[in-house]
């Protein structure tokens, strides 16, 4: 990530989950949910610890991992938290910055009428899973 | 404290350098100087103490309580709770000194009545500062930093800017910089008669809005996101929220509170034109005002600081940091006062922390302190041993009255050691994100938090062979924590660390 970096509207803005959102909406949506920042090393989400949110990656890497194990990779554009929040669970891995890394963060508590409220990034979102499950299923098949 | 002609620390080698003389700097330095750490130079560009109380909030009214009489004595570690604006000393006499100022006209001070109590903390409390000594430039050298200065070079090891947020920040509408910042707003008086668009809808436009109220003919304040009602009683801001929102829910009696993206501002002979698409409504608005503010909030004066590569966030407004306030990309460079708010802890719930006012962040400094004394200097704090009857009733009684927990809920959490070589110790009040993501043998920490509904309650995290288990205890409908059954649950929590 180099300075100077994208602003976090047009950061939003280059995200296929948002990318049917009209500019206001961009707006509403950086003025409503907090940019976060993480050094490399920093955990981001946590396994067994409630009340985690939904990250957004607009930068830079991390990595899933379980029990120590690491699982996956993650970078701009992907998106981890919400199967924790949408099972109402704690979550199962830890996402740890590997780089310096952007995130928008959704709490937890609001990620419901968030989605109400914007359909069509709910669709994306449910594409996207789409994908992740069919590649899971090859992966364990 | 010095008087001001009699100027300390002048430039030259240091092990710490505090820049900064508000509340986050002169609370800095107060516990810095109370670890051991003996070489402190402490600088700031203002001739007097307080910081941005010299000056603001605008409308000279804090939104942050102090109540002079409360259910525990003025000066009792207790009495923390109910007095939001003193900085927090170690003896009597720097303790509790907002409320010896205040006129009781309301319940949370006046401007002026704020910068007392801070100069009188740094009298009382010793706190001395090179004033008028401003910060110009950083760099890197192998031994730490080097701040370049009006009076000269500092080195140090280690720095801490309490620099505020200070610096008017304008959101990039199209034409709103030909709109006074909220910093250069006029006396609300100016504004008789006239219609005010404040761009807007946080603490400085509401704090606005309220001043204007009596002299305004129409206030609208508009910004992207919705004033969110659910969480208002959350809010400090809940106190200036009140008039001019619940006018525009009853109706608009002269004040509208309306969510839209500003597209842009055109000013002209007889004021201003803004141009506005609705976030929560579909459809554009286009709306005459004779005045235009823009309360966009503020920035940190960073300075050089992202050129030395410090990260910055919300924006490049505030720096990136740490549990501990420490630059996520800069070792050794930290950080007090409200600019604390950029390192957000667990954020359990989306909550967030008190570090953005004096109530919390007068804490970060004290822990601050004493992790830079203890990680720089290698100056141990004092660690007092429990006896494993005790750790139960003692983690109780903090979960019932510790301020730093109930101030800085979910983010500042007191911990207890169990598996040292030296017996069961009082760790202390840590940043509970730090502990969460620490390895380490058994240990214990409580903390205060809102659970995913709002309530407070108490949770207690226990770690074990390398685990985490968190467990959220009751609530109570008068937050008494203390309860037998609230040392049951306890008990039971701390049963499988305290029978190891």
């Amino acid at each position: 990530m180099e300075a100077p970096t994208a602003s976090y509207v047009d950061a939003l803005a280059r995200l296929s989950l948002f990318a049917d959102l009209p500019h206001p909406q961009l707006e509403a949506l950086a003025h409503s949910f907090d940019e976060e920042v993480f050094g490399e090393g920093q955990r981001v989400i946590r396994q067994d610890v409630t009340g985690g949110g939904f990250y957004v990656i607009l930068d830079g890497e991390a990595k899933v991992v379980i029990d120590g194990q690491e699982r996956a990779r993650l970078t701009r554009g992907d998106f981890v938290g919400e199967i924790a929040i949408l099972a109402d669970e704690p979550p199962t891995a830890d996402v740890i910055a590997t780089s310096l890394l952007r995130c928008l963060i959704i709490p937890d508590n609001e990620l419901k009428a968030f989605l109400h409220q914007h359909p069509s990034v709910m669709y994306r979102m449910l594409q996207i899973e789409a994908r992740r499950l069919r590649a899971a299923n090859v992966w364990t098949g | 404290m010095d008087r001001l002609d009699e100027r300390p620390f002048p430039p030259g080698d240091y092990d710490v350098v505090v820049v900064g003389s508000g509340p986050g700097g002169l609370q800095t330095a107060y516990s810095l100087a109370r670890t051991g750490v003996s070489r402190t130079a402490v600088i700031s560009r203002d001739p007097a103490p307080g910081g941005m109380f010299r000056r603001f909030p605008v409308y000279q009214r804090l939104i942050s309580w102090t109540k002079p009489d409360a259910p525990f004595e003025r000066g009792t570690r207790e009495y923390e709770w109910y007095d939001h604006n003193s900085l927090v000393g170690d003896e009597r006499e720097h303790q509790a000194l907002a409320p010896e100022f205040m006129d009781r006209a309301f319940d949370v001070p006046a401007r002026p009545e704020m910068e007392a109590a801070l100069v009188e903390f740094a009298t009382r409390g010793g706190v001395r500062v090179r004033y008028g000594c401003e910060w110009l430039s950083t760099r890197r050298d192998d031994a730490g930093f080097v701040l370049a200065t009006s009076d000269g070079e500092y080195r140090c090891r280690v720095c801490v800017f309490a620099i505020g947020l200070t610096e008017p920040w304008v959101a990039p509408i199209p034409g709103l910089e030909a709109a006074p910042h909220y910093a250069a707003a006029n006396a609300p008086e100016r504004y008789q008669g006239k219609s005010v668009f404040i761009v807007g809808k946080r603490n400085s436009a509401f704090e606005l809005a309220q001043g204007l109220l009596p002299w305004a003919r129409r206030i609208v304040l508009g910004s992207p996101r919705p004033v969110e009602t659910g969480m208002l009683a959350f809010s400090p801001l809940s106190i200036r929220y009140l008039s001019p929102y619940t006018q525009h829910i009853r109706g608009g009696t002269g004040s509208y509170v309306v969510d839209a993206a500003i597209e842009r501002v055109e000013r002209h002979a007889d004021g201003y034109r803004i141009h506005a698409s609705g976030t929560t409504w579909e459809g554009e608005l286009e709306l005459e005002s004779d005045e235009v503010i823009a309360a966009t909030g503020f920035r940190a004066p960073v300075c050089d600081l992202p050129s030395v590569g410090v990260a910055m966030v919300n924006d490049g407004r505030m720096p990136a940091q740490t549990p501990y306030w420490e630059s996520i990309s800069v070792p050794g460079m930290y950080f007090a006062g409200n600019v604390t708010q950029a390192s957000p802890g667990l954020h359990k719930h989306g909550a967030t922390s008190g570090s953005g006012s004096v109530y919390g962040f007068r804490y970060n400094a004290r822990v601050l302190a004493q992790h830079i004394a203890q990680k720089h200097f290698g100056l141990a704090r004092e660690r007092h041993p429990l006896h494993r009857d005790e750790v139960v009733p003692y983690l109780l009684r903090e979960l019932a009255h510790a301020p730093e927990l109930w101030t800085q809920k979910g983010y500042l959490a007191r911990v207890v050691d169990v598996d040292g070589a030296d017996g069961i110790r009082d760790e202390g009040i840590v940043p509970l994100a730090d502990f969460v993501d620490r390895d380490g043998g058994g240990a214990c920490a409580v903390a205060v938090e809102y659970d995913a509904t709002g309530t407070i309650i108490p949770v207690v995290y226990v770690r074990g062979d390398r685990r985490l288990v968190e467990h959220a205890l009751s609530p109570h409908p008068l937050h008494t924590f203390d309860t037998d059954e609230h040392r049951r649950q306890l008990a039971e929590c701390l049963a499988p660390l305290l029978s190891r």
